[in-house]
């Protein structure tokens, strides 16, 4: 059920005017250092507090666990030796192979709004190193073209901003928990623990407290013509902001490039617009199946099924009401 | 890729440690030399996830669970009573039992407002619950049921209070709203009898409209089996509250009830992926349901047997009503603990995938080659 998402894509379709361009990011994961840079700049931007007490995982260097309530961008850190690399570059073969509409390295187009320091130009080859390999890659909300959160939201507190993302307004958040059930790759949470702020306002009142929180694509910053915190100091490029027609053929250029170079392993996550939440704003490469980053392999918007589900609340509710009118017609007094 | 010359320093790494679940041994050559010469894990005991046991992000889980917890399963248990009963007293007021129609109506009244206080205590901020009134979604079974349950409530208090005022012998200093209430008794009776079956069967679609792997994939199934578990719990409080001569229509009700259950219940386990059906066979979710199922069966049989037996009527009951609390505590755990592992996102959603892709719809995966 496309409530909320039509061919002029989601801002169009939620009343705002079809003027602007659908923003977004394109994460390239495989020029991403793993720097944090992003998380700790989406932190501070945000005012977001710490996620409980600071603790050593033990996966790698990633110490932060997962995308939250109080952590919007995450960096997740993959080692994996040569059986796995290989495993991961069969996989995409066979991804290349399904002999998909549209398969073929796309001739090179002049590239859309470039941001300032432009690296285009330089080598961005991977290092080749067939015996191990990192894998790091900034996860962040995927600001769903059909987004379960914003259509479960029973209070509206959710919406569709002008740039087509996905924003919730803590001031009328209830804290129902609904969208965080709602949300196919588990970003929305609600803040619970979210009492400590940052230290030099530890006394002020968190205003998220007890609302559901995710990344708003730094809407604050996009109505004010700026770019989100967390793109504008990505050191290597690896998160780009923009619109997202542009981003994904960059993405896609991006992907035909690599398997030219024989990574086969490189892929798009959240391109295909035929998806099961109508594609995403933000868009990843990833160099091996999404499952390894901790994204869901098949996510599907729980909304899409919601007409079948009404169907049978309501066969459910016609049967008791019959088998109760029958208990009363068929009783002996 | 050695970025420093006192990496030549290095000594050889022995093989590493690993504790948890079986994991593949990495030898000297996959990590990288001692040397320097190759890029390698430099944390030590940093788990590695080799062969068949990579489907995932050091098991962390993929989706998350909503921040319910025990007063929704009350409330899930409560709106089903309040619905079922709502049902009873509408068939109680036009076949002229009014012991049962009574003590269904009070019942209705005190489940739904219990229920309702269950819903908002569970809220981030309790005190923003009007908040829920501020738009009409249909996208939202949260939303439609806000209002499902707010109009029952309301019909119901304007039931229970001419039923008390009934009672008391119009003690009640109602004045000239007496009136008023006895001319809405007729539509509010109406109003009731509409949204009680809503009322106990849209808990359903609430659950399976989310992608927690148990409740998505029972989500065929969840109305049916709430609306069975709605029905058997209202008949046992009616079984409970009202004498056994006016009480057969609760009997038979709940007897209906715990076949649906049954049945529904064995149904959805059917439909899952086994992994998605799992959390509702161990554990704790586990235990509560087969307590469950055994409680139905047991108040249901009584019911059949020993119903015109106030005492056996009455334990029947009260089997009943434990058994329906139990299925909403054991359904909503079960999802809860769903979550948990991401094998059960992980696996199923890759299964659907390749069944996609083998009946040839290549063109609908979040995943894409160019």
């Amino acid at each position: 059920m496309s409530l909320l998402a039509g061919p002029d894509g989601p801002a169009a379709s939620s009343g705002w005017s079809a003027e602007g361009p659908r923003k977004g990011f394109f994460t390239d994961t495989s020029i991403c250092i793993g720097c944090k840079a992003c998380e700790v700049a989406c932190k501070e931007w945000n005012h977001n507090p710490v996620d409980g007490p600071m603790e050593i995982l033990g996966s790698s260097y990633d110490n932060t666990g997962e995308l939250g309530a109080n952590t919007w961008r995450h960096v997740a850190f993959v080692e994996q030796g040569r059986e796995r690399i290989e495993e991961a570059r069969e996989s995409g073969r066979r991804l290349v192979s399904l002999g998909m509409p549209g398969i073929g390295p796309k001739p090179s187009g002049p590239r859309g709004a470039v941001p300032a320091g432009d690296l285009s130009s330089t080598d961005r080859t991977p290092p080749d190193t067939p015996e191990f390999r990192w894998l790091m890659s900034s996860d962040v909300c995927k600001h769903c073209t059909n987004a379960g959160c914003l259509d479960v939201c029973p209070t509206g507190a959710i919406f569709r901003s002008e740039f087509g993302s996905v924003v919730v307004q803590e001031d009328v958040c209830n804290g129902c928990g609904t969208c965080v059930s709602a949300c196919p790759f588990g970003v929305i949470q609600r803040r619970d623990d979210g009492t400590v702020s940052p230290h030099d306002e530890r006394e002020a009142p968190d205003e998220r407290r007890g609302t559901a929180s995710k990344c708003t694509l730094c809407y604050d910053r996009l109505v004010d013509g700026e770019q989100p915190a967390c793109s504008a100091t990505c050191p290597t490029q690896s998160i780009t902001f923009g619109e997202t027609e542009e981003l994904v053929e960059d993405a896609r250029e991006r992907v035909a490039d690599l398997h030219r170079r024989g990574m086969t392993e490189a892929r798009l996550y959240g391109a295909n617009p035929r998806d099961g939440v109508g594609g995403t704003g933000s868009v990843f490469l990833l160099l091996d199946e999404p499952e390894v980053y901790g994204l869901p392999p098949d996510p599907q918007v729980p909304t899409k099924a919601l007409p079948q589900l009404y169907l049978r609340t309501g066969l459910a509710a016609a049967g008791m009401a019959a088998v109760a009118a029958l208990s009363f017609l068929g009783a002996r007094r | 890729m050695s970025l420093s010359a006192f990496d030549a320093a290095r000594p050889p790494e022995g093989p590493r440690r690993r504790g948890g679940r079986r994991r593949g041994r990495r030898t000297l050559g996959e990590v990288g030399m001692g040397d320097g010469s190759r890029e390698g894990a430099v944390v030590e005991d940093v788990e590695i996830a080799p062969g068949d046991d990579h489907g995932s992000y050091y098991g962390r889980p993929v989706v998350k669970a909503p921040p319910w917890e025990e007063p929704i399963a009350i409330y899930l248990f409560l709106g089903g009573l309040a619905g079922g009963s709502g049902l009873l007293a509408f068939g109680a007021r036009c076949t002229g039992r009014e012991v049962l129609r009574r003590s269904s109506r009070l019942t209705a009244l005190g489940a739904a407002g219990l229920g309702t206080i269950a819903l908002i205590e569970d809220l981030g901020r309790p005190e923003r619950f009007a908040n829920m009134m501020r738009v009409v979604k249909v996208s939202s079974p949260m939303s439609l049921g806000t209002y499902v349950l707010a109009s029952f409530s309301t019909v119901s208090g304007v039931l229970a209070v001419l039923e008390v005022d009934e009672m008391t012998g119009r003690r009640i200093p109602l004045g000239p709203l007496r009136a008023l209430l006895r001319l809405l008794e007729g539509p509010s009776a109406l109003v009731q009898v509409v949204t009680a079956p809503l009322l106990a069967s849209y808990t359903g679609a609430l659950l399976g409209n989310t992608v927690v792997p148990t409740w998505e994939a029972g989500r065929a199934h969840l109305p049916a089996l709430f609306a069975s578990s709605a029905s058997l719990a209202s008949g046992g409080a009616a079984m409970l509250t009202s004498p056994v001569a006016e009480a057969g229509p609760a009997r038979a009700l709940a007897v209906a009830g715990v076949a649906g259950e049954v049945a529904s219940m064995h149904r959805m386990k059917h439909a899952m992926h086994p992994l998605e059906a799992e959390p509702l066979e161990i554990g704790r979710a586990g235990t509560l349901l087969r307590w469950s199922e055994r409680l139905a069966i047991a108040g249901g049989v009584g019911a059949l047997l020993g119903g015109r037996n106030r005492v056996i009527a009455a334990a029947s009951g009260a089997a009943l009503l434990a058994s329906s609390a139990l299925t909403r505590f054991g359904v909503l755990y079960a999802g809860l603990e769903s979550v948990k592992d991401p094998r059960r996102v992980v696996v199923p959603q890759k299964a659907r995938l390749a069944a996609r892709r083998a009946a040839g719809t290549t063109d609908d995966a979040i995943t894409t080659a160019d």
